[in-house]
């Protein structure tokens, strides 16, 4: 039974928990908060007593199961092997069956279900952004700022909206000579509709290796935001319709470069339509040849190393909590990285530590986001780099806010980007020297 | 319930943030790490941020008789942070700043919510230790480590907490704060208070301020394993080592149970049928690290062991550290429930401790795994059951009570390293007599005498 039908289905993992505590030593929520609630025993034990009925799930229950950015860290501190992920994505849905989505969020989901109206938002937003967003100077990218207080803050740093989205930029199909294999691209939205700078990379870096792309154009949201706050019946619809979409295309393969969208291909796909044998099926076939870009490059290609020229950039990388805890990568980019010539590779302190943004969550708790964000923004300060890599667009966008409003000079960039650069790099240094 | 006046006190002295009244938040300090404990829900959690303001807490619970109960991090395993009657949970996790690590005196000062290994870090970067280290040091604050004095696996060669705190500042239970102790080696001025507040489990003071002794770091370490097929030599080995004047940091001992539960979880290629395995590790200078640690390895030959493995390095260090490491997780992944006592005896009676919890255990049907603190007889009988088996539940309680009666008669003690809290407090007269526990009461009612502080926890009220 998946988590997202039944608050019984974790009542096993529920009595795994014996309440030692070491996830306080962890938890980004609680290392800002000094709460218990903030930390996964204290929900644990909330869903206990809702499950022995000593409490009813209340609103202030489902405010409390919000707290979490999904990091899973406490998973990985565990000494008794609790899937806390699991746990907290039992509650919300739970908390959605018995008191609604929060009205915001609904209209938010429903949005990202409607892909044409999703769309034509997107593309006015892309034109009217200015309105309510400031622009930042800043040399590596467009970045904005909100102009009035929605909720969120005005601190938080946006990148802005692209005028053209990544997906109408391409063919459906980018064909290479003599291609090796077929892959399909998950854009997921982020980088569709934010960073294309991160997609355009991707595609560079598959073709360049001599791969065909297919980026699916029925494609739509991951369904991540939709599932992790308890909204099933939305995340299922759009699992649905990225299986189908891909599945019409065909391809060898499928690569993300988003850990969200990277853990619903590889894992939330399945347990959301295990119920359906037909679709279950499909998402089963898929996830066996889904792939992180980065981890696709190192076991799959492998990636030429032939070609890469200099990048002279000295680089930390932060692990992305689906990244490295989600899907176990961690080595992969690295290897990426130390494999470019120039680059200098300066581990951070904790670079597994979760950067606060978690989607959604930054939105709902933007002061802890904040909070939790500054920890990890003076810790890149510390490594005296130029340069962020990381695997995931969201995390992306975290820590450029952070380190914009810290003031430090340095730029965030995905791994893959760093990657094609150096690839560029080669082909001006080849055309110098012939 | 309590008065609204009492919250509206609390709220305007400590500011509505630092207040929680809402049942959602409440529940979650109802339990604290120990196993199958009743739980319950206080009235308002509050989080002070001087000491000032928990001397004013003090004296608004005493003007509405309400109880306090002084929390850390809740890790500890005896019941002591539970709130049994209701009142306000006082937690401690704001006041968390080192305020001075002193490198001439040897000393650091620091807030009761800092947690241990956070002063361990800071304390390294000048090479420096604070060697007190229970296995929650990266979760336990000081204050609630000190109030439980615990121990850890260095116990033997460093001692525990109370060897290290060498000052305290107080809030006592009439509101009034103190300061006893400091930073002098030497101090007979008066009573030795911060003996009688280390390890009081916050029922006679509340602790916000803590001088700790540092020690420097030693320079090297070195891991012997050894595997045994009979309990009594591992008890041989222990005795020979200490007689041949050899002090290891650690001396840790698993029983066959353990072993069997460890090996199935982690594959760390210890032989199944291996009745104990020590594990020892010595530290201090290069030269003396290396000629104790080849003084060990012959000692435990001589004394049988089937096999001796010494660590070259580092990586070979983690590999044998990686079983003893893994005991209590393995052990906590076999049952849902995990009842881990902390009974202890003189390290000469370590082989008829394990062989007494061993009969226990059959007697009783129950799977009782044992390791621990060889070196300095605390042993760590772990059962491992279902608190949602009633039947069997009824047989751990009987199995606890025959352990404590055994560790007695061995000339041991109920507690080495837990503390008394709710779950051991019937037992005390076992080991006092009722002339002790009568003891116990006078000093509680002294300096407490409307039982403000963590009531209910080791001295029962009349």
């Amino acid at each position: 039974m998946s988590v997202y039908n039944s608050l019984d289905s974790i009542t096993e993992e529920l009595h795994k928990c014996m309440k030692c505590g070491n996830c306080q030593a962890v938890c980004p929520i609680y290392k800002e908060t000094h709460q218990e609630v903030g930390v996964a025993r204290g929900k644990i034990s909330l869903v206990e007593y809702i499950l022995s009925g000593e409490m009813d799930m209340t609103e202030g229950m489902a405010e409390r199961f919000s707290l979490c950015t999904t990091c899973m860290a406490c998973n990985t501190n565990c000494p008794c092997g609790v899937r806390f992920d699991k746990i907290i994505l039992a509650a919300r849905a739970e908390a959605v069956r018995k008191k609604g989505l929060h009205a915001v969020k609904k209209i938010a989901f429903t949005a990202l279900k409607m892909q044409r109206v999703f769309d034509f938002g997107m593309k006015a937003g892309s034109i009217f952004q200015g309105v309510a967003l400031k622009h930042i100077p800043n040399r590596h990218s467009k970045l904005a700022r909100m102009r009035v207080d929605i909720g969120i803050g005005t601190e938080k740093v946006f990148p802005m909206l692209s005028k053209k989205t990544l997906r109408s930029e391409f063919p459906e199909v980018i064909k290479v000579k003599n291609p090796k294999m077929r892959v399909g691209f998950f854009t997921g939205c982020m980088i569709n509709y934010f960073y294309t700078d991160i997609g355009r990379a991707i595609i560079e870096v598959l073709t360049e290796n001599d791969i065909e792309v297919v980026i699916p154009r029925f494609q739509a949201c991951c369904g991540i935001p939709a599932s992790v706050n308890g909204d099933v019946g939305s995340a299922r619809t759009l699992a649905k319709r990225n299986l189908r979409a891909f599945e019409r295309m065909g391809a060898d393969a499928l690569v993300v470069a988003c850990s969200s969208g990277g853990t619903a291909w590889k894992h939330v796909f399945g347990e959301l339509l295990e119920n359906d044998p037909e679709l279950k099926l499909l998402a089963d076939k898929w996830a066996k040849k889904s792939y992180d870009i980065s981890e696709f490059l190192i076991h799959q290609v492998p990636f030429k190393k032939e070609g890469l020229g200099r990048v002279a950039r000295k680089v930390t990388y932060h692990d992305p909590c689906h990244l490295i805890r989600g899907q176990g990568i961690s080595k992969e980019p690295r290897e990426i990285l130390r494999s470019i010539p120039g680059v200098e590779l300066i581990e951070m302190k904790e670079a597994g530590r979760c950067c606060g943004m978690a989607g959604s969550f930054s939105l709902v708790h933007p002061d802890l986001s904040v909070q939790i964000s500054d920890r990890k923004t003076s810790d890149i300060a510390q490594t005296h780099t130029d340069t962020v890599a990381t695997g995931c667009p969201a995390c992306r966008l975290q820590l450029q806010s952070g380190i914009e409003n810290a003031g430090i000079d340095e730029e965030v960039l995905h791994t893959i980007q760093i990657l094609a650069e150096s690839y560029r790099a080669g082909k001006k240094e080849r055309k110098g020297s012939n | 319930m309590l008065a609204r006046e009492v919250l509206d006190e609390l709220v305007k002295m400590l500011g509505s943030e630092n207040v929680l009244t809402e049942q959602e938040d409440l529940l979650t300090y109802a339990y604290d790490a120990t196993a199958a404990m009743k739980h319950h829900k206080p009235d308002v959690v509050v989080s002070p941020l001087s000491t000032e303001q928990v001397a004013e807490v003090v004296k608004i619970a005493i003007r509405y008789h309400v109880p306090i109960y002084p929390r850390g991090s809740g890790t500890n395993l005896s019941g002591g942070t539970i709130p049994t009657e209701g009142g306000i949970v006082l937690s401690m996790l704001n006041l968390n700043k080192i305020l001075e690590v002193d490198q001439d005196n040897l000393t650091a000062t620091v807030q009761p919510g800092v947690i241990i290994q956070t002063l361990n870090d800071e304390a390294a970067k000048l090479g420096l230790l604070y060697p007190p280290d229970p296995g929650t040091v990266t979760t336990a604050t000081m204050g609630g480590s000190v109030s439980e004095c615990s121990g850890g696996l260095r116990g033997l060669k460093y001692g525990v907490t109370k060897h290290y705190i060498m000052g305290l500042q107080l809030v006592l239970a009439n509101g009034e704060i103190i300061r006893w102790g400091g930073k002098t080696v030497k101090n007979v001025t008066g009573y030795d208070l911060v003996a009688l507040f280390t390890g009081a489990e916050g029922t006679l003071g509340i602790i916000t301020e803590i001088i700790v002794k540092l020690i420097p770091a030693p320079e090297a370490r070195k891991s012997i394993l050894a595997v045994f097929d009979d309990v009594d030599k591992a008890g041989r080995a222990i005795a020979a080592i200490i007689r041949n004047k050899i002090i290891p940091a650690t001396l840790e001992i698993m029983d066959n149970v353990t072993i069997q539960t460890v090996e199935h979880f982690v594959h760390a290629g210890l032989p199944l049928d291996a009745q104990a395995v020590l594990l020892c590790e010595v530290d201090g200078y290069k030269e003396v690290v290396e000629r104790e640690a080849v003084l060990v390895e012959k000692i435990l030959q001589e004394e049988g062991a089937v096999q001796v493995k010494i660590a070259k390095d580092d990586q070979e260090r983690d590999l044998l550290w990686l079983a003893r490491r893994s005991a209590l997780p393995a052990l906590a992944q076999k049952r849902p429930t995990t009842v881990l006592e902390d009974a202890t005896v003189p390290r000469s009676k370590i082989p008829d401790m394990l062989k007494a919890i061993r009969r226990i255990a059959e007697k009783n049907n129950l799977q009782i795994a044992t390791f621990g603190h060889a070196g300095d007889g605390n042993l760590h009988p772990t059962i491992l059951t279902d608190e949602r088996d009633l039947e069997e539940m009824k047989r751990v309680h009987l199995a606890v009570d025959e352990i404590f009666q055994v560790a007695i008669s061995l000339g041991g003690t109920l507690s080495g390293e837990h503390g008394i809290g709710i779950a051991k407090m019937k037992y005390l007269d076992w080991e006092f007599g009722e002339a002790g526990v009568a003891v116990l009461r006078r000093i509680k009612e002294a300096l407490d005498p409307s039982y403000i502080l963590n009531p209910g926890k080791i001295v029962r009220r009349d």
